[in-house]
């Protein structure tokens, strides 16, 4: 708008910086809206002016990239057992949450799941003989999400395990996870007890086979849809999955009942699920992947295809630069601590479920989930910010999972690590957390920011693919 | 007296909210003095001035926050360091508190106000310009507050603007007035015909004030940065505003304010003046080239001549000079009278940058050689901004005093301290002052400034010391209001700085 014809129009002012200008604005009726601002992140010398040279390119491939997310359609088309269908699973092999990372530098929760996986595969008997032979060099360690798969907090999978099929049917491609074991003492948390092997051995030799059956005998469920109703219902499906248990278990239960063996083990398929409220993570975990999967590889693109931790390290990687990992530490989250723990007892960040961030849900849909909002500050109001904010680092909006409150505006979707870097706002993920010590368990549930380091390299990173 | 200090790695606050905790902190018990800054260098050698640089602080980065607390024990310093990390983590939740939601980028503005059509950006410098282009990216005006932009990047985001029909007022741009719009420091004027383009941010608030104090007002006021007029970036913004207000209809004089213009453009705005069709008046301070008054422009030495130039021209007579002469020799006889021997030189510490130019502009004929960090002859530079020799001005608004802290129009303090410092000064006949005040300045100037000039005038009742006020009764602080209290602390108010200025130098002659 040429000078002379601003003088003769209203004048609306965007205010960034100093907030007593607005005072002016406002004395004098003037619409305006004021920018809370901050730094950017720093990157390396050149990065931002190298991206910003080929914005329209990325731009470009960051809409081929987003459609391809909204087009994803995620159905559970059956279970398996992980070395019959994971990509490149080997008995000897153990999968985990996160970036890579080595026996070393592993957490303790993830040591503990470690131990508690080479007991139940039989290649230990007891906890020292398990660590002894993860040292030894002779078990293999690999991010799940090299192979397709999602598994949360430490994320083991081995080879015996049972995992959904997610099938994304508009990409073709598959992910898997496994399936949740419920609270308290448990893998993923690290726990490894007898209780613990015990419940894995009757998920795979009693709970897998039912609801292999029961999935067949269904013809595959819409997670998309039903993902979709879980947000309507006051899911964000990470830290909250009631509703989403809630509608699996009556897509399923009919034919859990129809191809059952006995009555005896049909309720105890039905009450494991119905008694664990987090049934559903490992399943929006694994649509997430599906769709996030599809999208990979699409040069110059600079969203985010996963972000996963490993308890000591946050990775990410981007659609434009492959199966590159770009990584920084972990941080503690701020949580909500169960009686008797504290911060000091909490492990960093861990898992894979920030597969669900990734996917626009989770932290990014936290507005759609009023019932857990203590998690981040106590008011609806907190949470409504939340996801605001998130559409300030996203490509688009998703076509299918809604916000109510948000008079159904879709959820921020599409990850870009260059707006995450230029604004400084940095995803926002819901999360549990473990404690630091093997064998414990969940200690808490909160909140966490993704930390800047990953996404400092990963735009540099970017830029690097343009030189 | 201890002094003590801590490091905050990698934690963000703008420099306001850090003066307002700073503030809190040096009103705790036993606190002498409190400085929280970003870790830059500019802000490690104030530190150094004020002797607060602790060792820790040394090494410290841009991106660090630095808590310095001279107390008289250390446990008091301790627990000011502590209370100040209470009161910036509670500033912080009075933000996140706020059920408004307030985005984080010109992209989520435009969100909520999608018929916005000027930035007005006050950020850092360092990340001022990237702002900035991100907003011309988007189709918006700029007024660029912030200072301490680089020149290269100034002249880019100009042609970018022009190339797009958009301005860049700034950076470093203080003050416009737009639409009867007061931005950033500007004050509540009248509106009226006079329209006003101005490489002078406190140069514009004073003639915009005076002219509405007189009774007239103010179409637009469009600031430019007082770098928009230098060769590298060639008036580009300068010469927009001024076609802009020849366009204008609702603009019948323009007043142009600036320091001396480069040759080639000065002859770029003397041939738009030309064809203006409208009357225009022009104050180039410290440098009026003979070539304007051959194309029409009506020329003045003072921002105050020349504001009272437009209004004539707006009631249609003829512009007069100042003839306060004879009331300030008498006030000036009457503060030499009992002036204690050997002191004899002004010694002005201004906020606006203008107004040191000013200073210079009145004081040198009278005075002769005046020292100032920004002096409008090479050889009159002081050798170090921090200390004052024989007649001195300082702008205390130069990017040397602002990087990382608050304007000293906001922020007062350094510019107390100095005061102080001068007044101590057994040569001192005079301190020269300009309280600027309106929107966005310090909104309890008289809180501020008038226990320093008590003291001051306690300590030595035979110290002048003279201010100016810029604004007017419409103003959230009310000229009137802050005048009277002034007087009430010991200090002569001035309806100008170019009244003031003079009676400074009548004084000391």
């Amino acid at each position: 708008m040429a000078l002379d014809k601003l003088l003769k129009k209203e004048l609306a002012v965007v205010n960034i910086g100093l907030k007593s200008f607005t005072d002016a604005l406002d004395a004098a009726a003037c619409p305006s809206a004021q920018v809370e601002w901050k730094p950017p992140v720093e990157v390396a010398a050149g990065t931002l002016e190298t991206l910003r040279a080929h914005a329209a390119e990325i731009a470009e491939a960051n809409a081929h990239a987003l459609a391809i997310m909204l087009k994803g359609k995620p159905v559970l088309a059956g279970l398996d057992v992980a070395g019959n269908v994971v990509p490149g699973m080997k008995k000897n092999l153990l999968l985990h949450a996160g970036p890579p990372v080595t026996w070393e530098k592993m957490c303790g929760p993830m040591r503990g799941a470690v131990i508690g996986a080479l007991i139940y595969e039989r290649l230990a008997k007891t906890p020292k003989a398990a660590e002894k032979l993860a040292a030894s060099g002779k078990i293999g360690f690999s991010p799940c999400h090299e192979h397709a798969a999602v598994g949360p907090m430490a994320g083991i999978v081995s080879y015996s395990m049972p995992v959904f099929v997610v099938k994304n049917e508009t990409g073709g491609n598959k992910a898997y996870s496994t399936m949740n074991e419920g609270l308290g003492k448990v893998l993923r948390y690290g726990a490894f007890s007898p209780e613990v092997i015990t419940r894995l051995r009757w998920m795979e030799k009693t709970l897998y086979p039912a609801l292999k059956k029961a999935v067949a005998h269904t013809g595959g469920i819409d997670l998309k849809t039903l993902i979709a109703q879980a947000l309507h219902m006051g899911d964000e499906v990470h830290n909250r999955n009631r509703a989403g248990t809630s509608l699996l278990y009556r897509a399923l239960a009919p034919a859990v009942v129809e191809t059952g063996r006995s009555a005896k083990t049909t309720a105890a398929v039905l009450n494991f699920i119905n008694g664990n409220d987090h049934f559903f993570l490992n399943l929006s975990m694994a649509a997430c992947k599906a769709v996030l999967d599809a999208a990979r590889n699409v040069p110059k693109s600079s969203l985010a295809v996963a972000m996963a931790r490993n308890g000591t390290e946050f990775g990410i990687q981007l659609a434009g630069t492959g199966g590159r990992w770009f990584t920084g530490p972990a941080l503690v989250p701020d949580a909500l601590y169960f009686a008797g723990f504290s911060k000091a007892d909490a492990n960093p960040d861990i898992g894979d479920s920030a597969i669900t961030e990734t996917g626009s849900l989770g932290g990014f849909a936290i507005a759609a989930a009023p019932a857990i909002v203590q998690f981040v500050g106590g008011t609806a109001a907190d949470a409504l910010n939340y996801t605001l904010q998130m559409y300030e680092i996203t490509a688009g909006e998703n076509n299918a999972y809604q916000i109510p409150y948000l008079n159904f505006r879709g959820t921020p979707t599409g990850i870009d690590s260059i707006k995450v870097v230029e604004k400084g706002i940095f995803p926002f993920i819901d999360t549990g957390v473990a404690h630091k010590d093997p064998g414990i368990g969940q200690v808490g549930a909160g909140v966490v920011s993704a930390p800047a380091e990953p996404f400092k390299k990963a735009v540099e990173g970017l830029a690097e693919t343009f030189r | 007296m201890i002094t003590k200090g801590l490091i905050k790695k990698g934690e963000y606050f703008d420099s306001v909210s850090l003066m307002l905790v700073a503030r809190k902190v040096t009103a705790l018990d036993g606190i002498k003095d409190c400085s929280i800054v970003m870790g830059t260098a500019e802000n490690r050698a104030i530190l150094a001035n004020s002797g607060m640089l602790l060792d820790l602080f040394k090494n410290a980065l841009d991106s660090d926050l630095l808590i310095a607390v001279s107390a008289g024990t250390g446990e008091q310093a301790d627990d000011a360091i502590a209370k100040a990390q209470e009161f910036m983590a509670q500033s912080g939740k009075t933000e996140t508190a706020n059920t408004e939601f307030k985005p984080r980028s010109t992209e989520g503005a435009l969100k909520i106000i999608p018929q916005a059509n000027l930035c007005l950006i006050s950020v850092a410098g360092k990340y001022a310009a990237a702002v900035a282009r991100d907003a011309l990216e988007r189709g918006l005006n700029v007024m660029l507050f912030s200072d301490n932009v680089p020149v290269a990047s100034e002249v880019e985001l100009k042609k970018y603007a022009q190339a797009r029909d958009l301005i860049v007022m700034g950076p470093d741009c203080g003050t416009a007035i737009i639409n009867g719009v007061p931005l950033a420091f500007a004050n509540a004027v009248n509106r009226g015909d006079i329209g006003a383009v101005a490489a002078a941010g406190t140069g514009l608030q004073e003639v915009t004030a005076l002219i509405s104090n007189a009774g007239a007002g103010i179409s637009q006021a469009i600031g430019t940065g007082g770098r928009d007029v230098k060769q590298e970036v060639g008036g580009i913004a300068f010469l927009q505003g001024l076609e802009a207000l020849i366009k204008d209809p609702g603009t019948k004089i323009i007043l142009l304010v600036s320091k001396p213009p480069h040759r080639e453009v000065m002859a770029k705005i003397s041939e738009l003046a030309r064809t203006a069709g409208k009357p225009v008046v022009g104050v180039f301070l410290g440098g009026n080239p003979d070539s304007l008054k051959e194309c029409g422009i009506t020329v003045c030495r003072t921002l105050e001549d020349a504001a009272y130039a437009a209004v004539a021209l707006s009631r249609g007579e003829k512009p007069a000079a100042a003839a306060d002469s004879a009331s300030l020799q008498k006030l000036a006889a009457a503060e030499r009278a009992n002036k204690r021997p050997g002191r004899k030189y002004v010694r002005g510490l201004f906020s606006g940058g203008t107004f040191c130019s000013e200073a210079q502009v009145i004081m040198e004929p009278a005075l002769g050689t005046v020292y100032s960090n920004v002096p409008l002859s090479k050889t009159n530079r002081l050798e170090s901004a921090l200390t004052s020799r024989e007649h001195t001005v300082v702008d205390m608004g130069d990017d040397e005093f602002t990087v990382g802290r608050p304007h000293p129009m906001i922020d007062f303090s350094l510019r107390n301290r100095r005061i102080a410092q001068e007044a101590a000064d057994p040569t001192t006949s005079v301190i020269l002052l300009d309280v600027v005040i309106g929107y966005g300045s310090n909104m309890a100037p008289l809180d501020e400034l008038g226990p320093v000039i008590r003291a001051a005038k306690k300590a030595d009742a035979s110290l002048s010391i003279v201010c100016s006020v810029t604004g007017t009764d419409k103003d959230p602080q009310c000229r009137k209001k802050v005048a009277a209290g002034l007087e009430d602390a010991g200090a002569l108010v001035m309806p100008s700085n170019a009244a003031a200025c003079r009676l400074a130098a009548f004084i000391a002659k």
